[in-house]
């Protein structure tokens, strides 16, 4: 057990806990925050996806030992951010959920896409999202909420 | 009859170019060609090791695995080589392996160039001659000499991270490359102070005279 | 999930004995044959809008929603019914999964669950009625407060409006209205009074669903809850003969390590306080397994069996016309095609998991469960209870597939019994990624083999068939049911009672017993039925040389009214992009009918990197009323990538020695975003007639569809799945 100070969505946590402990398992039953979700635990469907140090990040493969000072942001933030909140509500707009457990990935890599490229190309959304895996399926509705989310954004970005 | 015939026609273009190559070769190093060759073949066999070659591809993926599967999740090369903004390489691979997950990591994990791909379209690796020219050729390997060619082997972290790959998922141990790394830079420099030879081989002209 | 065939000829009822454990009996209503919508056995006694209605003081609605919710958009569609008939304010309805009760049986099958795309259809009048007696309350109350008559009143937006000007919320009615009579009978709104019904309504779970707030069962945290693991045998129904668990409990955070009986077998809990340490734990454990005397299947094994037995003819489900017409025509008008479906595993992408909390009196039970009824009676057998003493809480599901509607019930099992150990700490069982995908309850591998006659007009005119595959429903209380003559009817579906017109037709089946637990993978038997059919009557179209639509609409029978409004309107929806295909793409139709609705699909493929893309999907559905046209349009823009997970070279579940050879999703990997439909768009056929579902129906249609395109485009068959290569 060790002890490790995170900066958690803004706020300083700390949490005493396996170093070995991948990010998703700390952040879901240390820190109570369910929204990151685990699918698979080899980052094979970015349920699990947040963002370390603003670059997309798959929780479950990352233990907490690796995580140093870099800030985490999960998708609890997502409605105070501006690209969170435009993709949020985008994906409202355009009903993408059915079961709903990838989505908190899903927006979170969408977010990494957008805030890196706001108008993203049909290919820009395939290799970002390439990755992220729905068993529902709503892929159609996700490139359709990107896009309109991308409209909503400044033309250089938020 | 006619096979015979471009059997020996073959054998002697290689014969000549072997000559040619020893000929050309400068008299001041201390290693000769052939030890430099035998060298190269030391090398290539650590290039073309899954913890090298799977990050050397042709293909717009990496791949894993000593099997050398493709990568999970769809990854991609993206523009520089690290990934996409929502699938970049260092998202998952962090600055050290994470054993306890089975990822293996490093510092400024990303794909070599498209120029330093080791192997073709269909996954399939080089052949030692294709190798070598691709690695000495200037404008292709970010201008290296040899010198400094050696020195990437020895420093170069992501070149280092083979010889500490990390435990897979399943705890066991990822496999090595065949030689040691000090071996690897040892052989290095005796091919480097060779004149960096190259062997010939696929790519040798068989015109089909007849048939 | 479950065959149609109980909507033609009874009910089920399943009730609870303790000499017999789970009994499912059929109950016959005496007019049944020859009636098209047969009514329920008996209404219950009391019919409580108050179990279905909470209208709270703060003017929210709460709608209990009688079935899982697991991603179909049944929490925002049942409570659309009862709130237009309710004139509710649709801001204000919140929908909640209800807990097990009788109250919220299915009305049809008299048992709670979700599945064979029946929600809306059975709950369609049920939740309407629901709506319209509570509004029938809420204004008699108010016209008791005004001194005047109902019929003076009229509701709009949860306000009653009286005659003269007068007003009341139901906020304000609810508690005098809780005290009136429940009507017996109430009248329903005509079509054209409907506020919701038929608009394209938002789902209500859409923003929970976004902000990461809304909490699914794996979500679930109690005071003092611990978290279980189990070490599964490797092959199914081994047992454990030795456990070497000194490492695992080394681990920090691990409370207890033990033995428990299995479905089949037996397998090792590990209980931590968190799941890290209970993984950790698990895989330090050392287990000597034994499996003397349990069969080891191997895929190559059983297809050579399989093979084999499809060669001759088996129970015979289908014999129409002359069984020999076959052999009296010429080769050279003959078709022989041999099939082959791999195991597909669901692989819901939220990890199944259950809670449980007994304290040795009571019980107390968490899960995203497709069988709340069944699930509820199981762990009351675990633990010594009646069903009624286990309170059942239906959480929020991340995907289900069928795989959560399972006889045995062996994960509630697994925890009750988990649960009895640790009494009185509740217990959250989580089964990660490597116990799902190699875990069983599979859609079983099946081998077609068809003989085909043809026609001088290019009409079949004889068929023969033999399926060969594990029967899902033998060995589970559905069996009296659903197998009849030695035919599971969940493998025949969708071939046995094919709309077209074949003269001559013989269809039998071979059931082996084969060592992998089998399952309903959503539209069942159609998975490969729908397969076989559509892929079999393009070739036919093909060689006719008629287009594939004409094709359909000539060999249907007029009886199939479904399919032929869906090809029509296909036909139309679809014209301009199908006669502007650019060069390198090919069109591929298919039209299929399962669980009462039709639909006929037309893709745009080219292939790319060796892989069908399929660029555009045209869909026509004719699923009666359409309740709620975006989560139909929804449904079917997902369904679609659903059912690739046929197609996708990783889509098979594949066994040697006995072991499942696949793992996790890189062993086993589904449709991401580059194998789904670019686009989708959906074109729904005008009706007035009872809603059908929408679950099921996307999900046959499209691999045939894209298979039939690949054929235009590179010649070849495809009747090997997955598609390894094309």
């Amino acid at each position: 057990m060790a002890t490790f100070r995170l900066t958690v969505n803004g706020e300083r946590r700390e949490v005493n806990v396996d170093p070995s402990t991948p990010l998703l398992w700390v952040l879901r039953e240390d820190l109570k925050l369910t929204g990151t979700k685990f699918g698979c635990g080899i980052s094979a469907c970015g349920a699990c996806t947040v963002h370390v140090g603003g670059v997309a990040t798959r929780s479950c493969i990352v233990p907490i030992s690796h995580i140093g000072d870099r800030p985490i942001v999960t998708i609890e933030a997502m409605a105070v951010d501006p690209v969170g909140r435009a993709v949020q509500d985008a994906w409202v707009a355009e009903d993408v959920v059915q079961c709903g457990y990838c989505q908190s990935g899903q927006i979170m890599s969408a977010v990494a896409l957008l805030k890196s490229t706001p108008r993203p190309t049909e290919q820009n959304i395939e290799e970002s999202m390439g990755g992220n895996l729905c068993r529902c399926g709503t892929y159609p509705r996700i490139r359709a909420a990107i896009k309109n989310a991308s409209a909503q954004l400044p033309k250089g970005g938020a | 009859m006619t096979r015979v015939f471009v059997g020996v026609l073959v054998s002697a273009i290689a014969v000549a170019a072997w000559f040619a190559s020893t000929r050309f070769a400068d008299a001041s190093h201390t290693t000769s060609t052939a030890q430099g060759l035998a060298a190269w073949e030391q090398i290539y066999s650590v290039l073309t090791h899954p913890r090298c070659i799977n990050c050397h591809t042709a293909t717009n993926y990496p791949q894993q695995g000593d099997e050398r599967r493709r990568h999970v999740a769809n990854v991609v090369r993206g523009p520089e080589g690290k990934g996409v903004p929502g699938l970049n390489c260092a998202g998952c691979h962090q600055e050290t392996n994470a054993d306890s997950t089975g990822v293996p990591g490093g510092h400024n994990w990303h794909l070599a160039p498209l120029s330093m791909r080791w192997q073709d379209m269909h996954d399939q690796a080089f052949s030692s001659a294709e190798v070598c020219r691709a690695l000495t050729d200037r404008s292709k390997n970010n201008n290296l000499d040899g010198p400094g060619i050696l020195k990437h082997n020895e420093e170069e972290s992501l070149v280092k991270w083979a010889w500490n790959p990390g435990r897979r998922p399943d705890g066991s141990a990822r496999t090595l490359p065949p030689l040691t790394h000090e071996e690897f830079v040892a052989a290095t420099r005796r091919w480097v102070d060779a004149g960096m030879p190259c062997p010939s081989g696929k790519g040798v002209v068989v015109w089909p005279l007849f048939d | 999930m479950v065959a149609t065939a109980i909507n033609r000829r009874g009910f089920l009822r399943v009730s609870f004995t303790a000499a017999s454990g789970l009994l499912v009996s059929l109950y016959l209503e005496r007019n049944a044959l020859g009636q098209d919508a047969p009514k329920p056995p008996q209404q219950p006694k009391v019919f409580p809008p108050d179990a279905f209605v909470n209208i709270r003081p703060d003017g929210k609605i709460v709608i209990q929603v009688n079935r899982l919710e697991f991603g179909q958009g049944v929490q925002t569609a049942l409570p659309m019914l009862l709130a237009d008939e309710m004139d509710a304010d649709w801001a204000s309805v919140i929908g909640e999964l209800a807990p097990a009760a009788d109250v919220y049986k299915d009305p049809l099958f008299g048992f709670q669950f979700v599945g064979g795309s029946g929600s809306v259809a059975h709950s369609f009048q049920q939740y309407r009625e629901l709506g319209a007696k509570t509004r029938a309350m809420l204004v008699a109350a108010a016209a008791d407060r005004w001194n005047t008559t109902p019929d003076k009143c009229r509701a709009e937006a949860s306000v009653v409006h009286g005659p003269n000007a007068q007003t009341a919320t139901y906020a304000e009615l609810a508690p005098d209205a809780a005290r009136k009579p429940v009507p017996a009978k109430v009248n329903l709104k005509t079509p054209a009074e409907f506020r919701l019904v038929g608009q394209r309504i938002k789902r209500i779970d859409s923003r929970p669903k976004c902000n990461g707030s809304l909490k699914f069962g794996l979500d679930l945290d109690l005071p003092g809850m611990k978290v279980a693991v189990v070490a599964h045998p490797p092959v199914f129904g081994g047992r454990v003969k030795r456990i070497v668990d000194d490492e695992a409990r080394r681990v920090e955070g691990v409370r207890d390590i033990f033995e428990i009986p299995l479905a089949k077998g037996t397998g090792v809990a590990v209980v931590a306080d968190k799941f890290w340490p209970a993984k950790q734990a698990r895989s330090r454990l050392k287990i000597d397994w034994d499996v003397t005397g349990v069969e080891q299947p191997d895929s190559a094994e059983l297809w050579t069996r399989y093979r084999q037995l499809g060669q001759t003819p088996g129970n015979v489900a289908v014999n129409r016309g002359d069984a020999n017409a076959i052999d009296k025509i010429a080769a050279a008008n003959r078709i022989v095609a041999e099939y082959k479906f791999p195991f597909l595993a669901h692989a819901p992408m939220e990890p199944l998991n259950t809670t449980v909390r007994f304290d040795g009196v009571r019980a107390e039970a968490w899960a995203g469960s497709q069988f709340q009824t069944v699930d509820q009676i199981a762990i009351a057998e675990v633990l010594g209870l009646k069903p009624e003493q286990v309170t059942f809480h239906t959480e929020m599901a991340g995907g289900g597939f069928g795989r959560r509607a399972v006889t045995d019930s062996h994960i509630q099992r697994e925890a009750a019994v988990i649960a009895k150990r640790l009494r009185g700490t509740p217990v959250k069982l989580v089964w990660t990624r490597e116990d799902d995908v190699p875990g069983g309850y599979y859609r079983p591998m099946h081998f077609h083999r068809v003989e085909i006659g043809v026609g001088p007009d290019g009409l079949p005119v004889a068929w023969r068939h033999v399926i060969v595959g594990q029967s899902i429903l033998s060995g589970t209380p559905f069996e009296s049911l659903l197998v009849k003559n030695g035919v599971d009817q969940t493998a025949t579906e969708g071939a046995a009672d094919t709309p077209y017109n074949i003269p001559n037709m013989h269809l039998s089946v071979h059931h082996p017993k084969v060592n992998v637990p089998v399952l309903w993978w959503r539209s069942v038997g159609h998975t490969h039925n729908a397969f076989v059919m559509e892929t079999l009557i393009d070739e036919l179209a093909t060689r006719a040389g008629i287009n594939p639509i004409s094709y359909r609409r000539r060999l249907l029978k007029p009886e199939a009214k479904k399919r032929l409004s869906t090809l029509e309107l296909l036909d139309t929806a679809s014209a301009k992009w199908r006669n502007s295909l650019p060069a390198g793409h090919a069109l591929g139709v298919s039209c299929h009918e399962c669980f009462g609705t039709g639909v006929a699909c037309a893709v745009d493929v080219s292939i790319e990197n060796k892989r069908p893309k399929i660029h555009r999907a045209t869909v026509a559905v004719d699923c009666g009323i359409a309740v709620n046209p975006l989560t139909i349009e929804s449904q079917f823009q997902a369904g679609l990538g659903f059912g690739l997970t046929q197609l996708v070279p990783k889509g098979a579940i594949t066994l040697k020695n006995g072991m499942v050879e696949q793992r996790n999703f890189d062993g086993y990997t589904p449709p991401y975003i580059i194998d789904a439909p670019a686009a989708v768009d959906v074109h729904i056929v005008p009706s007035s007639e009872a809603p059908t579902g929408c679950g099921e129906p996307p999900v046959p249609v499209i691999s045939p569809a894209v298979v039939n395109a690949l054929a235009r485009l590179t010649g070849k068959r495809y009747r090997m799945l997955p598609l390894t290569s094309l």
